[in-house]
């Protein structure tokens, strides 16, 4: 066993940690998010130089081969950064469908791109009625000579505003929740009948909402078995689980740290409020849930290739609950031992904080995961 | 010992329910009701409507324009007001400046302030708070020295809740440099239009805005404003804070916060089955009514006492409200969160089409996650909940 990160390892976080801590100042962050796709062009073709595109991507398939490890490595100082690019859309779901599901044509087709930062993906899965439940899909791919054609409507499309293809579950065939008849469909954005409407998110991400209203799909955009995308589409949502614990630690680590620089300068009655005993527990507690925290983080990016889809489930949602308590109780302590301050838009804490919220709705909140759980028999073999 | 109400006190709170159902319009109370924000016309609506039926200031003696109401008649009517969704008279006219002009204050300035407050004729704010001096107000820098019949004031508050409607402002300034910092202290009553004063609007996390700070730049006061003695400010700011911590339990509001989130409980699935028929959520609820019910039977308590302690002065005991009653207005927050799921993550204003529409989600989704983050505010504001722990353990405990 060991925690520790190799030496390639360690430079791919020190590098990304520099390159944050020169291009994701506070006034940086609010300019790219006012920016008309809401985040920064410029820093993505910088990602791409710098090869954190190609991270999880096989070197046959141009990419670097990196494993759980690095992704963490890469969502966690991306959270620490609140880094508004659409990485985990892009490169760990979309990318996540092509390594696992897609044909060699279809990356051969679209990693290029998606290496280079030429194109952006998103995950369209989300649906009116489906809330947390991957199964339930209305949206429907009805066969059409050759091909498909979709019909449905798809909401939450996390980057899906600018994005150039997406994902796209849709019902093959069977009812509503069958765990069967679900398929994955690479999607262009510019497809006929595709509407789409951008929005800006809580947490000053953005999405989109689909409309598609028959889109016509080849059937070489089908990925892998047209009815039995299911258990794909659950690998890759893991792996993006995993990927948004590592993304919820760096969050709650600059959250904390942020807070203790604080209880160390801010004075009252003439004392830093970190003086107070009071203070300092829940400074504590705060350090105790973080650890925590990033050992299920970590627990989750070892079990988010596991080949036993049952295991890796259990491992998943044990983690996105530590990371739902945790990050829940550091974002409002955060908050709270600010007093005022944090809870202004000109101050990093309150961002964080929104940040984090959302992160415990995507995927599944603490609640659905703690029910996945224990419906699964627990999480201590 | 009956907990029960007397059949007048129920005759009393059907008079009121009645009243809030009937004359304040509905457009209004939705807005509470669907978590939306109040405009300045929907308070000054309100207010006025309460004001022509003599009930804006339950509070105030008779005199001054009260309504000689016990203090249990006044709770109920507050919680009847706040379960009816209707915004509260302004409070920092009614529970906040008023009762300390009309213990404090001289006949004149009683005359010539209280009158249009009541009415809301003049809206006022609370500048207390300071960046440097938060829970730790004593501390406040902003200076009042004299020149001849005038005060120059110098200084900025912050957080100055709505004090971009505001026509007034009653401030604590400090008068005396060279004395112990509680003791050089004074309240002061300043015209918002007077040259030297410039407001900052600050914006809140939810993307709200609703407080501000306020900067005086060379401000000329004229004396007579001055409140009770000069350097006895503290005294009084001690009082309208143990005011303003009672009036923050809010039971009326958590109540109507019950009530919507079994609605939409009611309304939003998981699969098939409504989220209210989810056990873990339904046991989250009823722990939390569970809070509730006990911070109203706390309260009642509170209030019931008043009779031999006299009114206007706040029982220590009211820290207790103020953490209780915080903790479970953030809890319903987080319960209609926990409905919305992933459908409160758009924001309903910035859409980027222009559309009013909420994407996908239902239109009641929009104001579930704003209410969430601006909500942490209450364990902050009007003395933080770990102030009002220092109290309890002070004050109450001995510790
Ligand atoms: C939305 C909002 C509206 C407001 N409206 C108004 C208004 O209209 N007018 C006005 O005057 N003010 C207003 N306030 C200000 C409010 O009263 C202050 O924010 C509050 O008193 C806390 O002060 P602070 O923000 O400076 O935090 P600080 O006092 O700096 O506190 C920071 C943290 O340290 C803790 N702390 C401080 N001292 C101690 C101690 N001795 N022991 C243990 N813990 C301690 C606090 O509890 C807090 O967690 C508002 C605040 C907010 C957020």
């Amino acid at each position: 066993m060991d925690f520790d990160l190799s030496d390639e390892q360690r430079q791919l976080k020190d590098n990304l940690e520099r390159l944050m801590a020169a291009e994701y100042g506070f006034d940086k962050r609010t300019a790219y998010a006012a920016s008309p796709h809401g985040w920064s062009r410029e820093l993505w073709a910088t990602y791409a130089e710098l090869g954190l595109l190609a991270v999880p991507f096989a070197e046959a398939d141009g990419g670097i081969g990196g494993g759980p490890t690095e992704t963490m490595i890469i969502m966690e100082q991306l959270g620490h950064a609140m880094a508004l690019e659409p990485y985990l859309a892009t490169v760990v779901l979309g990318g996540g469908f092509l390594r696992h599901g897609g044909s060699v044509e279809q990356k051969a087709r679209l990693i290029p791109g998606i290496v280079s930062g030429e194109t952006t993906l998103a995950f369209a899965q989300q649906e009116k009625q489906s809330r947390y439940d991957l199964a339930d899909v209305a949206t429907t791919a009805r066969r059409d000579g050759n091909g498909w054609v979709i019909d449905g409507e798809k909401g939450v499309v996390i980057g899906g505003d600018a994005a150039d293809h997406f994902i796209v579950t849709a019902r093959t065939a069977g009812a509503r929740r069958d765990h069967t008849g679900i398929g994955a469909f690479i999607v262009d954005a510019k497809s006929t009948g595709l509407s789409r409407r951008g929005y800006v998110t809580q947490d000053g991400q953005r999405a989109a909402q689909l409309t598609f209203a028959g889109v016509k799909v080849p059937a070489s955009d089908v990925i892998g078995d047209s009815a039995g995308a299911l258990p794909l589409i659950e690998r890759v949502v893991d792996e993006g689980i995993a990927a948004l614990c590592a993304e919820a630690i760096g969050v709650m680590t600059m959250m904390h740290a942020t807070t203790l620089d604080y209880l160390k300068t801010r004075k009252q009655f003439g004392l830093t409020i970190g003086s107070f005993q009071a203070v300092q527990h829940r400074a504590a507690d705060m350090f105790v849930a973080l650890e925590q925290a990033r050992s299920m983080a970590m627990f989750a990016t070892m079990m988010a290739d596991d080949s036993d889809a049952r295991e890796r489930a259990r491992a998943i949602s044990a983690a996105k609950v530590q990371i739902g308590r945790s990050g829940r109780q550091i974002g409002q302590e955060a908050v709270q031992l600010h007093g005022g301050i944090a809870m202004t838009m000109e101050y990093n804490v309150g961002h964080a904080f929104k940040r984090m919220t959302m992160i415990d709705r995507m995927f599944g909140d603490t609640d659905h995961h703690l029910a996945r759980l224990a419906g699964l028999g627990g999480v201590i073999g | 010992m009956d907990l029960r109400f007397s059949p007048e006190e129920i005759a009393f709170r059907d008079e009121v329910r009645h009243f809030f159902a009937t004359q304040i319009p509905a457009a209004i109370r939705n807005k509470t009701i669907e978590g939306r924000k109040f405009e300045k016309s929907d308070i000054v609506t309100a207010h006025k409507i309460m004001y022509a039926r003599g009930w804006a200031t339950p509070n105030w003696p008779k005199e001054w324009g009260g309504t000689g109401w016990t203090p249990i008649q006044q709770y109920i009517f507050m919680e009847e007001l706040q379960q009816s969704g209707s915004p509260q008279p302004l409070q920092f006219n009614v529970q906040m400046c008023g009762p300390v002009l009309i213990q404090f204050a001289s006949e004149a300035q009683k005359k010539r302030f209280l009158p249009r407050m009541a009415s809301l004729d003049d809206w006022w704010c609370q500048g207390f708070s300071e960046p440097g001096a938060g829970s730790d107000l004593a501390s406040l820098k902003t200076t009042a020295k004299r020149d001849g019949d005038t005060y120059v004031v110098n200084g900025q508050k912050t957080w100055t809740t709505l004090g971009q409607y505001a026509d007034w402002i009653f401030c604590l300034v400090r008068t005396d440099l060279a004395a112990k910092k509680q003791e050089g202290i004074s309240f002061l009553l300043i015209d918002m239009k007077t040259p030297g004063i410039t407001v900052r609007p600050i914006q809140t996390i939810d993307g709200g805005r609703e407080v501000n700070e306020v900067f005086f730049d060379d401000v000329r006061v004229p004396v007579e404003n001055l409140v009770g003695q000069e350097n006895k400010g503290w005294d009084y700011a001690k009082f309208l804070l143990g005011n303003e911590r009672v009036g923050i339990a809010r039971v009326g509001v958590s109540k109507e916060r019950i009530r919507r989130i079994r609605q939409l409980a009611a309304l939003e699935r998981d699969g098939d089955r409504p989220i209210i028929e989810n056990p873990r959520f339904a046991e989250k609820l009823a722990a939390v009514e569970v809070e509730l019910k006990a911070l109203e039977m706390t309260q009642l308590r509170v209030v019931a006492a008043e009779r031999n302690r006299g009114t206007g002065k706040p029982d220590p005991a009211s820290s207790v409200l103020k953490i209780k009653g915080s903790e479970i207005q953030q809890a319903t927050t987080e319960l209609l969160m926990d409905i919305m799921g992933p459908y409160s993550i758009p924001m309903a204003d910035d859409d980027m089409d222009g559309s009013n529409e909420l994407p996908i989600a239902p239109d009641y989704a929009g104001g579930i996650a704003p209410a969430y983050f601006n909500w942490r505010k209450i364990s902050i504001y009007g003395g933080t909940n770990e102030i009002q722990r220092n109290i309890i353990a002070k004050a109450v405990l001995g510790l």
